[in-house]
């Protein structure tokens, strides 16, 4: 929080006015500007666990880089997984801009006290698994993430563009892969189908619950975090994809999927809430291995984060000697 | 229309039609276009031979350094590792694929089908025996301390090999090695700065520098012997010889570790090339089997 200085009001009222006309006029919070604690906390909280989503989603697709069937397909696959990186980097960096700290935040994912996207939590079992993780589940987070291009948060916001246009970029490898393996053998395409079948619902739940049970959603609206609510981002999500998976020539798995003359939408079946509560508790298939990696790299490492640190500050201080 | 309209937009419908999305669907070959004639007085399997040995290195150090990935130290070493791994890995497919152009494939093309193009027939139908990279690049990668090491030591060999390649009488061979040598400069310069930060850290890394540098340093045995077929090449004035490189590698790395207050390993005693002549250990064949398995269950697939 910036220091008041003689032109801005300094009392609590005055600033809160401020803040919510900023809010009002969609206009961007930037990190030196006041902001309400819980605006503040709500921010860390959501950066926090999308940053989590990115360096945890490196992992189920990052299992099959060292046995990508080409070299193409390895290169394409290190790329993404290297661009994973990238932008866990960039929303830790709009996180530290409000206050937090990257090894701790990451110390708070080790110990389970933040969340991350709940679908990485599905293993992958075969090749057809990267394109699909590629069409499916990188477009569910593009349906999401979009409309954070707009957050009233400037950081956040002018992250969430260059990770957007990253996230269609791997999109769209995921589902040129796809179409690659559905030209190839009979195999193959049972391979397409059967991560498909796997896969649709879990990036169905990535939208979150249904919003007459969505605790946060109304406040994060009101402050410009969120622009959409969940059902409505999961409506549009399926009405992009079921033309996508026609074309493909792939089922999706939901006998009571249908075409909504009336609406214009495609309509879809209940979601199994109940296995979606089971993986975010952390009973999913891979919980306890994303954790156990992630807290390996931390710990395993550890001595190399403090030599570098050693080594900063030995040099740094030879720099102030040799210049005094 | 707001810009996120247009951003769904363009997800959804811009690429409508048959078009849909599957731009970029083939293969393109990543020596398309280029004149592949094999200089006078070379032979092509010579050639071929020399292009496996310099991509057999870089596809197995990929491969090592891939290993890393989700398990390094920082994020900004995810992107560092992941960046010198696609470097070299467009290094294997480069000189596999000139291998392939110039007839070498070995016994690759008993079990790859015609679909699969050579850098992969090269890549994952042929067994350990077939490959021609060294043991200092199919080593373990050991701790964080050791695989910057070899990373160190792997780098400045091949940079320097890389840089006289450029004169190379093999037009191709001389393009491939002049874009190499800005990537492999970025390499070594890394690593470099590893062992420094390592070496002059704390006691527990300058112990475990130390130890990645006494491990590594007797790979260099047969690393800088060269084979028969190198003499030919270099006689053709397409090849370097490994020899000429043996000072400058010498000089740069007693550089970097006597500055990373490490003390520098003796040079080992020169051997007969082994990993040239596809003489292995059990651990490239274990890289190999994680690396060829799954398209050898399926020889026929397209990916």
């Amino acid at each position: 929080m910036s220091a008041p200085t003689l032109d801005r009001p300094t009392d609590e009222a005055a600033l809160q006015q401020r803040f919510d006309a900023t809010i009002a006029a969609d206009r961007r919070i930037e990190p030196r500007d006041w902001m309400p604690d819980g605006y503040r906390k709500t921010l860390v909280r959501q950066i926090a666990q999308h940053a989590h989503s990115e360096i945890i989603g490196m992992q189920p697709e990052g299992d099959w880089l060292l046995a990508a069937p080409s070299l193409r397909r390895k290169a394409i696959l290190l790329a993404k997984v290297q661009d994973e990186a990238g932008h866990g980097m960039y929303l830790y960096s709009a996180a530290e801009t409000l206050g937090a700290d990257r090894a701790d935040l990451t110390d708070k994912l080790i110990e389970q006290k933040q969340k991350y996207s709940s679908i990485f939590n599905y293993p992958t079992l075969t090749y057809a698994d990267v394109g699909v993780i590629g069409w499916l589940v990188d477009g569910a987070a593009i349906c999401n993430q979009v409309p954070l291009c707009r957050s009233s948060y400037g950081p956040y916001a002018r992250a969430m563009i260059r990770i957007c246009k990253e996230e269609s970029f791997h999109q769209r490898q995921g589902y040129e892969l796809l179409m690659t393996m559905m030209g190839g053998t009979e195999e193959q395409r049972a391979m397409v189908q059967d991560a498909v079948d796997r896969w649709w619902w879990p990036s169905l739940m990535m939208f979150g619950p249904p919003d007459d049970d969505s605790p946060n959603s109304a406040q994060s609206m009101a402050w410009g975090i969120k622009r959409h609510s969940n059902d409505e981002l999961r409506q549009r999500y399926v009405d992009m994809s079921v033309p996508q998976a026609q074309f493909l020539g792939v089922t999706l798995p939901d006998p009571d999927l249908h075409w909504d003359e009336e609406t214009g939408h495609w309509r879809f079946g209940p979601i199994d809430w109940a296995e979606f509560k089971q993986v975010v508790s952390g009973n999913g298939p891979a919980n306890a291995e994303r954790i156990r990696r992630r807290r390996a790299a931390r710990d395993d490492n550890a001595w190399v984060t403090e030599a570098a640190t050693a080594y900063a500050r030995k040099h740094a201080g030879a720099v102030t000697e040799g210049a005094a | 229309m707001p810009h996120e309209e247009t951003v769904y937009d363009a997800l959804d419908h811009a690429h409508g039609g048959e078009g849909h999305w599957a731009f970029g669907t083939g293969f393109d070959e990543p020596l398309a276009g280029v004149d592949t004639t094999v200089p006078d007085g070379v032979d092509p399997a010579d050639l071929g031979a020399y292009c496996l040995m310099l991509g057999d290195d870089a596809l197995v150090l990929a491969q090592r350094l891939t290993q890393w990935i989700t398990a390094a130290p920082e994020l900004e070493e995810e992107v560092a590792i992941g960046n010198t791994a696609l470097d070299l890995l467009g290094q294997a497919r480069l000189l596999l694929a000139r291998a392939g152009s110039v007839g070498v494939l070995g016994r690759s093309r008993e079990t790859a089908t015609a679909s699969i193009p050579d850098e992969d027939a090269l890549a994952y139908f042929r067994d350990a025996d077939e490959f021609r990279s060294t043991g200092l690049v199919a080593a373990q990668n050991g701790d964080f301390g050791q695989t910057v090491v070899r990373l160190l030591v792997a780098s400045t060999v091949r940079l320097a090999v890389f840089a006289r390649l450029r004169e190379s009488r093999d037009p191709v061979l001389a393009a491939i090695a002049a874009k190499g040598v800005n990537e492999l400069a970025y390499h070594r310069d890394h690593a470099a700065r590893w062992v420094l930060r390592l070496g002059d850290g704390t006691e527990e890394s300058h112990r475990r520098a130390q130890a990645g540098a006494d491990a590594v340093w007797p790979l260099l045995a047969d690393v800088l012997t060269a084979t028969d077929v190198e003499r030919r090449l270099v006689a053709a004035g397409v090849a370097v010889d490994p020899a000429d490189v043996r000072e400058e590698v010498h000089d740069v790395l007693t550089t970097v570790l006597e500055r990373a207050t490490l003390r520098v390993p003796a040079w080992p005693a020169d051997t007969p090339p082994r990993g040239r002549a596809g003489e292995h250990g059990p651990e490239l064949a274990a890289l190999l089997e994680t690396l060829q398995g799954l398209a050898r269950r399926h020889p026929a697939a397209t990916w």
